[in-house]
């Protein structure tokens, strides 16, 4: 490029490009969807395995639970597209019936986990003093242990099923979340628009949620999106050690638990679809997550 | 700088405190001990018979007692007996510890000599396609389940090798021992390289953007010695943070790594031993992974200080 393609920049066609025509509606979503390419394949996965989950029943032939012994072990097949398991029970409806009970918990810890996680770093930074003291203890007790671990010892402490594993994987979730929140409220109470709500006013509890809690609403939704590929994960690695989603509901982990180790010489399919299930969910909602993060909170941007 | 040392011992003491006390109620709010499990598998039960062997395992004691035995106990390095081997639980868990210790330093060792590296590789040469595939294989670094990808491994092998690496505690030959511990350990690694290679890749792009690099690019020095001695000298820091993390959040990877591959190390321990409601076991475990990630976090705030003087400790 020399002196003269220099002076013939094109302003409007590179503001275009960065998007500053497209500010409303769907010309900023296609804008979105462009620039951010890999999230957007991202959100595409993740609404695939949401439809799974809701219209299971629709989608398969088989009851995932139904059990046919002549048709054990039978390998990927037009009837049985990811063949059977020991009990001869198709591999593909429990697959699709397995997003349920992945996004059930996924959905499930990282919301009851980011509510929890908020409430405990609101009141942290909010009423600070003593309060504060002893919810950073907590945190870092909490803090101390791995995220299987704790949801280890919490099932087992808890009994294996569905609404305690989700217990379990949101409780190691909550000082993350605190922690932001935490940060977040500490730097927001020292603005001028909090304290003119305080002058007019306005009671503690209602400048935290109307006010305070709104502002940290985009690194809540980046965490959150964070925070459910790693929900999905422990839910499958827990399922997986047998400590997890009792039988018979099928879960991915469990579907991969210790006797697929058997099944890697004899039927190999039983152990290569529940992992791709796995694997690109998570995908899914990281590429996801990242692309939000990139949007929401640039100043963090890679 | 001593006064922040002390300071922090002393919150390690309380967090490692608290620990003790949820885990020990967490176990005891469990419905059924390990008699109610020895008794049911027995199918009759004999109220006295039931008693006796309460009594003998302390279980009838009030819970309070129960906690403070425990830790008197700990404190003088009796941790109580395992209710399924009926052995001094220390003899139980001290001879899997190294097992367990070797794997994870090789997983380190991998995710760290891979992950900085093609972190480097991946800012330098950002927004281009071998960014773009640095970047993705990453981030399905991170999405695949470490058993699964052991699970592939052992597949693998038994379509180019036709058997399965078998766990031996004297490994004969050199390739038998890559087999049992740099294979496992590489399954573990995989998801802290990619770790590893997301943050030094964020804190290059951030470095590189600083005056001084521009400066010694000015200068006319070469891009090796930018890259290399200027820049990633100075964006190590937060990566040393992630290892040092992982080191100790690791324990999660190598309880289902262990499990996939069958070797009897701590982290395996640890899901047998719930699995049994072996309490003494299980609440010895995870002290001591406690013990290890808290003196690992605080290795790590030493280390910082003593990397980049910069960052001193005052209040």
């Amino acid at each position: 490029m020399g002196i003269n393609s220099l002076a013939t920049i094109n302003f409007d066609s590179e503001l275009r490009r960065a998007g500053a025509y497209s500010t409303h509606g769907w010309r900023r979503l296609l804008f979105l969807a462009q620039r951010y390419m890999l999230g957007t394949i991202g959100l595409v996965i993740m609404v695939m395995f949401v439809w799974m989950a809701i219209s299971a029943d629709l989608i398969c032939r088989y009851d995932p639970l139904s059990v046919d012994s002549a048709q054990r072990l039978a390998a990927p097949s037009a009837r049985h597209w990811m063949g059977t398991d020991s009990f001869g029970r198709d591999v593909w409806s429990r697959i699709v019936h397995g997003a349920r009970v992945s996004l059930a918990v996924g959905i499930g810890a990282t919301a009851l986990g980011s509510s929890l996680g908020v409430l405990v770093g609101l009141a942290s930074g909010y009423l600070s003093g003593w309060v504060d003291l002893v919810f950073q203890r907590i945190t870092d007790i909490l803090q101390a242990l791995p995220l299987l671990v704790l949801a280890l010892v919490m099932t087992a402490a808890l009994g294996p099923s569905l609404p305690n594993v989700i217990i379990a994987i949101a409780i190691p979730l909550i000082p993350t979340v605190a922690r932001v929140i935490r940060a977040n409220t500490l730097a927001l109470r020292e603005l001028p628009f909090v304290e003119a709500a305080k002058s007019i006013g306005m009671s503690e509890t209602r400048i935290a949620f109307r006010h305070v809690l709104p502002n940290t609403l985009a690194p809540l939704i980046v965490l959150a999106t964070a925070q459910l590929g790693s929900t999905i994960l422990t839910e499958a690695s827990l399922s997986f050690l047998g400590l997890g989603i009792p039988e018979p509901y099928p879960s991915w982990g469990r579907m991969l638990s210790e006797s697929a180790a058997e099944y890697v010489r004899t039927a190999p399919w039983l152990v290569i679809f529940p992992g791709v299930a796995i694997s690109l969910a998570v995908f899914g909602t990281n590429l996801f997550g990242d692309a939000l993060r990139d949007i929401l909170d640039p100043r963090q941007r890679g | 700088m001593f006064a922040y040392i002390v300071r922090r011992l002393a919150l390690m003491l309380v967090t490692l405190i608290g620990i003790s006390i949820i885990i020990f109620v967490l176990l005891r709010v469990v419905p059924g001990n390990i008699v109610d499990i020895l008794f049911d598998a027995a199918g009759f039960v004999d109220p006295t018979d039931k008693a006796n062997l309460e009594k003998e395992l302390g279980l009838n004691l009030p819970i309070w007692q129960q906690y403070l035995n425990w830790i008197g106990g700990l404190l003088h390095g009796d941790l109580g007996y395992s209710y399924v081997s009926e052995k001094p639980a220390l003899q139980e868990i001290l001879p899997r510890i190294p097992i367990t210790a070797r794997l994870a330093a090789l997983a380190l060792l991998f995710s760290a000599s891979i992950g900085i590296p093609l972190g480097v590789i991946s800012a330098v040469h950002q927004g281009s396609r071998l960014d773009y595939a640095l970047r993705i294989v990453s981030l399905s670094g991170l999405s695949l389940p470490s058993f699964w990808l052991g699970l592939l491994i052992l597949m693998a092998s038994v379509s180019l090798f036709g058997s399965m690496p078998i766990y031996n505690p004297n490994p004969k030959t050199w390739t038998e021992a890559i087999a049992i511990y740099a294979v496992p350990a590489m399954a573990v690694g995989f998801r802290s390289a990619a770790l590893t290679m997301r943050i030094t890749r964020s804190s290059m792009l951030e470095i590189l953007r600083q005056d001084y690099i521009r400066t010694a690019r000015a200068k006319g020095a070469s891009e090796t010695s930018v890259n290399y001695r200027h820049a990633l000298k100075n964006a190590i820091l937060p990566v040393i943070t992630v290892i040092g993390i992982e080191a100790a959040f690791l324990i999660g990877g190598l309880i289902v790594t262990e499990t996939v591959f069958n070797i009897p190390g701590v982290a395996r321990f640890l899901v047998e031993a719930l699995r049994w409601r072996d309490y003494p076991i299980v609440q010895n475990l995870v002290m001591l992974i406690a013990v290890v990630v808290v003196v690992a976090n605080f290795t790590v705030d030493m280390l910082y200080a003593a990397i980049d003087p910069r960052i001193r400790y005052g209040d």
